[in-house]
């Protein structure tokens, strides 16, 4: 960050600030959803409609379906849209026309024609009270249904592929923008899941200019060598928390983390990007740590950890010392009044860490 | 449910009739003599449109010897085409799925002459006709369902994937491209382009509720769409009455005005085009189109279309309202050309498709390089990608 101006920011100034940084450069991206033209329920359009104009901010119908479909035939004649689903939640009714239209345009048109200028935006995973329909992490649906890009080493052998919308998470505000900004410029479609509880939460000191992060790049946050823990979003919060508990246990804790663990080192990756996942850098890392522990909010069956934990044991299959490890949501509709026991927490992060690390 | 559908055809019968539609497709009359140089005045059939929330187009249409000779080659060559690709398609050399717009060629030629290709056009999976005419070619088109090089998406779509950059395709999602029509408009309007963009399905997938989205969207934002059923009276193998509540597909649009036409007669068709740019270019907002049609075909290869209707019905459309044998008529009745000049058309027709045939038999399947192309944009593609066995891995 030396030598670049910044500016404090949460992450809903940051998906914002993107936004501005988008249109200010390309005069056919356009931002439409439901109520964005006032901001948007979690203000990440404010101003926008007054700094580009109604035409280029506009609220659609709640027509989730319609939106979608209507930003790939905008994106087929070489607009920038930029739609937002006002929860993850609700993305569903668009699902026919993100994995048949959007994701297959291109190759199905033998590349006369595509939807590479569509993003979709949605606030995504739990505040800790929204419930059944608004506290999803529809995620894992995408990466079936827009079927799997692995990226591979072809000394490690086999991979799958197919179709091919992006799927980005980000954990704050710097990754938000310049994921986002990336995510708009890519020439594929892209699903730009934002963890909502994290609009306000995530505070950091954001360069104000132009910057793109790397989509499909995991980033990882702290090295180590005794375990792999990988998470993505709000999580990733939760995955800290851990680990400091595991190094220095409060006291209610200590009897559960037996004295030889307090000394490990466990490397934090946050996966950024769920499609196509880096599964070079988790990979190389489980190569090195022997253990695996992935956490995510949406439930276990048929989930993004499912997908990684069957590729790591193909890869690492030699190198594993203990099985992977998931932490998730429970395959239940996410409870209204037990959100918080629905969410991986820091407490069920630890106890599989502890478990992973003395299995 | 099985003794109100045997109820509901008699019922229909005592209510006093609306004054319907009719589909003749030869029922044009000259208001003077045709002449073989200059543009001269059509009267259609007094019955060939209704409106819905706005007056039907008038009946005078104005056309040229010229545009009535190809327009008549046009629906030969198209017909003559997708009975090559029936041909082809029983011989086993098209695989995969294949519907035919056989009987429906009046709508595709008859859009064709009411726009440039400027405007767009996007559809369903039955829309072999559009994507030849708008810039395609037979070869192209027959290559593409034989799956070869020379298909136009290179043999990697087939059927239902067909695209030209005058024609946005090409879809295979019951209904699924209306509201990527809605997307085309804004585009257009949003660029301040005079054109109109035509969003096509059929009376099957005008139950979508995501049509019914798009007609919201386009009248509120005000896009230059027209919202074109082709009703060609079968959903799949459900008819028209007992798949919609109201079948007057050209109401549907709740506060959109609506056009039925006549889509077995061209020149109503054509009438019906040029209202609707007319209307959607100079800014009056979206509107529906019905064309009011009929596929003599089943639904796709895999259905005879006779479970569900009576042979006696497919062969009365056959031979009184066929759409090339009613042009036909008007060309050699107005003295344009005659009998004999119109069979030395349709043998060439016929001689055009069967040389493309043959080129695109001859033309070699996809390079293999293209099991890897137009998945990504190009340059963003992973470092390489497995392919069909474990030892082959392609390196971008």
């Amino acid at each position: 960050m030396a030598g670049r101006e910044t500016r404090k920011m949460n992450m809903y100034q940051g998906v914002r600030d993107a936004l501005s940084n988008a249109m200010m450069r390309d005069d056919t991206a356009v931002v439409f959803g439901e109520d964005v033209a006032f901001g948007g329920v979690f203000r990440c359009t404010m101003g926008l409609a007054e700094e580009f104009g109604r035409e280029r901010v506009f609220n659609t119908p709640l027509t989730e379906q319609g939106i979608a479909g209507f930003g790939i035939g905008l994106a087929a004649m070489g607009h920038t849209a930029i739609a937002e689903i006002q929860f993850a939640d609700y993305i569903y009714p668009a699902f026919d026309q993100i994995v048949n239209e959007a994701a297959k345009y291109r190759f199905r048109s033998g590349g006369q024609f595509s939807a590479g200028g569509l993003t979709i935006r949605c606030p995504s995973m739990a505040v800790g009270h929204g419930g059944h329909y608004h506290s999803q992490s529809p995620e894992g649906f995408f990466m079936g249904g827009a079927g799997l890009k692995v990226r591979t080493s072809i000394h490690t052998g086999s991979c799958l592929f197919d179709i091919f919308v992006q799927i980005v998470i980000p954990r704050s505000p710097i990754q938000a923008k310049g994921l986002l900004l990336a995510s708009i410029r890519d020439p594929n479609p892209v699903i730009f899941m934002e963890p909502k509880v994290l609009y306000r939460s995530s505070v950091e000191q954001v360069p104000i200019d132009d910057y793109e992060l790397p989509l499909g790049r995991a980033e990882t946050l702290t090295p180590g060598s005794d375990l792999t823990l990988l998470s993505w979003g709000t999580p990733v919060y939760h995955c800290e928390t851990a680990l400091h508990m595991l190094g220095s246990p409060p006291e209610s804790l200590a009897r559960h983390v037996p004295q030889s663990l307090r000394s490990a080192k466990v490397e934090l990756i946050d996966l950024r990007t769920i499609l196509p996942w880096d599964v070079e850098t988790v990979a190389e890392s489980v190569s090195r740590t022997g253990r695996l522990v992935v956490v995510h909010e949406a439930g276990r069956t048929g989930g993004v950890g499912a997908e990684i934990g069957a590729e790591i044991q193909k890869r690492c299959f030699l190198k594993l010392n203990a099985p992977v490890k998931l932490v998730t949501g429970w395959d239940t509709p996410v409870p209204m009044q037990y959100e918080k026991f629905y969410m991986p927490d820091p407490l069920r992060i630890l106890d599989a860490v502890v478990e992973t690390l003395t299995y | 449910m099985a003794s109100l559908a045997r109820i509901r055809p008699t019922i229909q019968r005592r209510l006093p009739l609306v004054r319907a539609i009719q589909t003749a497709a030869d029922s044009s009359q000259l208001r003077e003599g045709a002449s073989h140089s200059e543009p001269f005045t059509v009267k259609l059939h007094e019955d060939s449109f209704r409106g819905y929330r706005t007056e039907a187009p008038d009946l005078d249409i104005e056309v040229t010897k010229e545009q009535l000779l190809t327009m008549y080659k046009q629906m030969n060559v198209v017909r003559r085409m997708e009975m090559a690709a029936d041909a082809l398609y029983k011989q086993k050399l098209i695989r995969g799925f294949c519907h035919l717009a056989i009987g429906q060629e009046a709508v595709s030629v008859g859009m064709e002459h009411g726009t440039t290709h400027q405007d767009r056009i996007i559809s369903s999976y039955r829309t072999h006709p559009f994507a030849v005419l708008r810039g395609g070619s037979i070869k192209g088109l027959i290559g593409e369902l034989l799956g070869r090089q020379c298909g136009m998406s290179h043999g990697k779509g087939g059927s239902m994937h067909v695209f030209t950059p005058a024609f946005q395709g090409g879809h295979g999602i019951v209904g699924a491209q209306v509201p990527l029509g809605a997307g085309l408009a804004f585009a257009a309007k949003y660029e301040d382009k005079p054109i109109a963009t035509y969003a096509m399905y059929g009376d099957g997938a005008s139950n979508q509720g995501q049509v019914f989205e798009s007609f919201n969207m386009a009248k509120l934002w005000n896009l230059p769409c027209v919202f074109v059923c082709e009703n060609n009276k079968y959903g799949m193998g459900t008819s028209a009455e007992r798949s919609s509540s109201n079948t007057e597909y050209f109401t549907r649009g709740d506060k959109i005005p609506g056009i039925q036409a006549n889509g077995m007669d061209i020149l109503a068709v054509l009438k019906a085009v040029r209202h609707t740019k007319d209307w959607v270019v100079s800014g009056k907002g979206p509107i529906l189109l019905e064309f009011v049609t009929y596929r003599y075909g089943g639904h796709s290869m895999s259905d005879p279309g006779t479970t569900y209707r009576t042979r006696e019905e497919v062969q009365r459309m056959r031979s009184t309202q066929d759409p090339i044998r009613g042009l036909q008529r008007y060309i050699e009745e107005w003295g344009l050309a005659s009998e004999q000049d119109l069979k030395t058309m349709d043998k060439e027709a016929k001689a055009e498709v069967d040389q493309a045939v043959e080129e695109a038999k001859q033309s070699p399947l996809p390079f293999e390089k293209d099991l890897w192309s137009d998945i990504y944009a190009k340059g963003t593609e992973p470092p390489f990608m497995r392919g069909r066995e474990r030892e082959e891995i392609h390196t971008f």
